[in-house]
């Protein structure tokens, strides 16, 4: 059994062992080009681990909760990050530990990089570059033995389930290899394609000072010189805008300043570009087509990191959204720079609006004016929610960054652990929530101040206070859903039955909080620690931005619905609106459509769920009725200890969690609404359980496993 | 699903309750044929069987019939069907259409369910339960 081979034991038989990347360095190195000095961990390696200890069971298991059609990206992302957690958990074993450390011990070199090296991801037909993952700058054998499961675990990265067609992702029979390599640190690198995709005449160089890795994942912008494929005649030169440069650090890399000089030097002289252009066209010429090549300069010496054919096929087709998911996985500095656009810029900008049209006293305008404020809002709400794509939804992705952080460094038994660090106390709803839970304690020692809210004339000193803050703050409780209007009884209600039941704190306190994120942190010394600090200070503001924004989106939205709702109450006719006036609407009013159930056969026409799976959200046990919730109207008959059953959790919708005995929901995901909130008060909670509003019917009584994902009828 | 699986399968684990001992559930293979509209499920057995005294005292009998491969991906791929139904030895004019559709599935087994110590048992089916991915089940009742 080869674990392991060198580049010279490498023949065309083991193409598959060790990967395309590992291939094609072994054709290079055996045809005198520089390559590092490299090690292949064979896909027999990965084959031996996921067989010997279960993980092959597990990852089918995890994979096969339901139909991958079903499954929102969302989910995807929690499936690899709970596959990335149980490789990373799982130790090697014995055997194979043993041979991979007898193996790569004694070549080991100081510093090392540990690249994916996936069979038939570089196939000319398909090139799926970056999916997998890569490690530079590993120290010491005991780093690269873990960075190596990391490697493994990222054939089942989000990114790669995306193009799990593409890709031929089976869990009987995909495997991984890893290479391990000697870090080059080299002072200036690039990528060289020598073949432009837009002018087969062309060959293109990218070049950035400092390492690779700045480059490739899109950290660093490269200088860029377009060339005669034939001469080597630099045809065009153009300058990148050049501040930074990727160094390696103690452990991995860094970023630093550029000198002044190099502010203003092009990496590459003349003659270096013409070293690249002969490597690409030798390159070209050994594997028989132009070739996609990592290169750097350490020294002087010109080194290739990897060559794979060209391809263009990775390019989506019209309405694939893929590219547009794998634009959600930003690098650290650029979540950085996107939370100061969202928190200085955009925010504000949004909330001023909602402030201005709030201002605005819809009843004296004319029927004219009246139409035309409409319209105005309309496009004003469409911008916000482009906004909202665009810029919110992608710095969620800081939570994530977060996680993984933490999970590296803690190892901890739940993969969600770290959520407990990011202070769900601070959020918006949380803290509706409990200015409702204020009013109901209220109730609950003088129950006549109910008929107060019931009539919306609060005079009772111990529940005026409360009273106006929630006027101020949340006065449009319903308007995140589908009306505008405060009902006093219907709000009266919910209280009326938050008073009844005995009430449910949050789970965690903010001193709780606060002494946790205290034993993370005092894991780390120095810099490190200053950098995990803001690590969770990013992930602590994409997890209440993550919340907040649909209630400030809410806002917006409110205001179009309130000016239509002025129109309807002048007994105007909708259907005098321009058409996607009247469409937004309907989109934002008409309650989602319940899957299709399934129907019966043949006479056996009773059928019926008696057991759905989902994904554990919020562990714990809970036992209640069904209240399936199609529009928001049935929020407000909710009665304690009902279990919630919806397509969505939208925060307008989440003041009835402390009410709920459990929660099911259609739409899955650790990081969504639903699941937040129930975490928050420690309620079961099960999600991704698909036509879960058609199979589960109101008042059918419903058991919530939160522990394994399932949600059991009658 | 239900069908697929009845079809495509030749064995079920046959589960019946033994009387002599205060109702110990008792269970074995046996080579099975469903009808067309699923309502019956039809299998042969000596009657001098452990299995035919059981029903014969008592005739409510479960059976699960399933498709693993005895792999790990058996725990995402596979799906079981559990049958609750009551049993009863098939006599009468009907007796020749239910042979024939137990022997068009099992050929070999002619001599078996031809010999004169053989019955022929039908199970009438009162509820199909199906399990798939593992834990995901539902169930399927004829219609009243």
């Amino acid at each position: 059994m080869s674990y392991v081979l060198s580049l010279e034991d490498i023949r065309p038989r083991h193409r598959r062992l060790v990967g395309g990347k590992g291939f094609s360095l072994a054709v290079m190195a055996q045809n005198g080009l520089n390559v590092p000095t490299t090690l292949a961990v064979t896909t027999r390696a990965y084959e031996r681990f996921v067989a010997a200890t279960g993980l092959k069971g597990r990852i089918q298991l995890e994979l096969r909760r339901k139909d991958f059609k079903d499954l929102r990206w969302e989910e995807m992302w929690d499936a690899s990050l709970r596959l990335r957690h149980l490789f990373l958990n799982t130790p090697l074993p014995a055997d194979l530990g043993a041979v991979l450390k007898d193996a790569l011990g004694p070549l080991l070199p100081e510093r090392c990089v540990v690249r994916s090296s996936a069979p038939g991801e570089d196939s000319p037909q398909a090139s799926f570059a970056g999916l997998h993952a890569s490690f530079v700058n590993v120290v010491g054998l005991d780093a690269v033995l873990e960075h190596i499961k990391l490697v493994w675990a990222s054939l089942w990265s989000d990114a790669a389930l995306l193009y799990r067609r593409e890709l031929g992702l089976e869990v009987r029979k995909s495997a991984m290899a890893v290479l391990i390599q000697e870090m080059v640190a080299g002072d200036k690198s690039g990528v060289v394609f020598g073949e432009n995709p837009q002018d087969p005449g062309q060959m293109v160089i990218e070049a950035v000072y400092g390492l690779n890795q700045g480059l490739v994942d899109g950290t660093v912008e490269p200088d860029r010189w377009l060339l005669d494929r034939e001469t080597g005649r630099i045809l065009e030169y153009r300058a990148a805008p050049k501040r930074e440069i990727l160094l390696p650090g103690e452990e991995g890399v860094r970023l630093a300043g550029l000198s002044p000089e190099q502010l203003h030097t092009p990496p590459l002289t003349a003659a270096e570009v013409l070293q690249v252009f002969h490597l690409a066209r030798r390159g070209e010429a050994l594997f028989g087509a132009p070739q996609d090549m990592e290169w750097t300069f350490a020294g002087g010496r010109l080194v290739v990191l990897q060559s794979r054919p060209i391809t263009t096929a990775a390019r989506g087709r019209e309405g694939d959204q893929r590219p547009w998911y794998l634009s959600l996985r930003r690098s650290f500095g650029n979540l950085k720079a996107l939370r100061r656009k969202v928190e200085e810029e955009l925010l504000p900008a949004m909330d001023r609006e909602a402030g201005r049209l709030a201002a605005l006293d819809l009843t004296a305008l004319s029927d004219a004016g009246l139409q035309e404020e409409i319209v105005l809002r309309s496009t004003s709400y469409r911008r916000w929610h482009k906004v909202y794509w665009d810029d919110f939804i992608p710095l969620a992705h800081g939570i994530r960054l977060f996680g993984m952080v933490y999970n590296d460094a803690v190892k901890p038994e739940d993969p969600y652990e770290f959520l407990n660090l990011l202070g769900a106390a601070g959020l918006l709803s949380v803290r509706r929530n409990r200015l409702l839970l204020d009013m109901a304690a209220r109730v609950r020692e003088r129950p006549e101040v109910l008929e107060e809210i019931r009539t919306g004339r609060v005079t009772d000193p111990g529940l005026q206070p409360v009273w106006q803050a929630f006027l101020r703050e949340f006065g449009d409780l319903a308007c995140g859903t589908s009306t505008c209007t405060l009902d006093p009884e219907a709000l009266a209600n919910l209280i009326r039955e938050m008073a009844a039941t005995p009430s449910r704190g949050e789970r965690l306190t903010e001193t709780e909080v606060e002494s946790l994120t205290e034993r993370f942190l005092s894991r780390f010394g120095g810099p490190k620690r200053a950098e995990m600090a803001e690590y969770l200070d990013l992930g602590r503001a994409s997890f209440r931005l993550r919340d907040d924004d649909n209630l400030h989106l809410g806002k917006i939205k409110a205001q179009f619905l309130k000016a239509v709702e002025e129109y309807q109450r002048r007994g105007r006719d909708l259907r005098a609106l321009p058409p996607e006036v009247q469409a937004l609407w309907r989109e934002l009013t008409e309650p989602p459509r319940p899957g299709q159930g399934e129907t019966g056969w043949q006479g056996f026409s009773r059928f019926r769920a008696r057991q759905l799976v989902g994904q554990p959200a919020s562990p714990g046990l809970a036992r209640g009725p069904a209240r399936v919730v199609r529009e928001a109207s049935e929020l407000f008959h909710f009665r304690a200890g009902d279990v919630l059953v919806c397509d969505a959790v939208d925060p307008g919708m989440t003041f009835v969690a402390p009410l709920a005995g459990g929660i099911v929901e259609r739409r899955g995901g650790m990081l969504i609404h639903g699941s937040i909130i129930a975490r928050e008060y420690g309620i079961p909670c099960v999600t991704g359980v698909p036509q879960a509003t058609s199979l589960i019917h109101p008042g059918d009584p419903v058991t919530v496993d939160g522990y394994l994902g399932i949600v059991i009828i009658g | 699903m239900v069908q697929e699986l009845l079809s495509g399968q030749r064995l079920a684990v046959l589960a019946t309750l033994m009387s002599d001992q205060h109702g110990r559930p008792y269970s074995n293979l046996i080579a099975f044929a469903a009808t067309e509209d699923l309502k019956e499920i039809i299998f042969a057995t000596s009657r001098a069987t452990r299995k035919f005294r059981n029903l014969a005292a008592d005739p409510r009998v479960s059976l699960l019939v399933d498709n693993r491969s005895n792999q790990e991906t058996d725990f995402g791929e596979a799906s079981a069907v559990t049958v609750l139904g009551t049993a009863g030895e098939v006599s009468g004019p009907e007796r020749e259409a239910r042979l024939q559709l137990f022997l068009t599935k099992h050929p070999y087994l002619e001599e078996f369910a031809t010999a004169p110590t053989c019955a022929l048992i039908r199970v009438q089916v009162e509820k199909y339960i199906m399990v798939t991915r593992f834990q995901e089940v539902r169930e399927i009742s004829p219609a009243p």
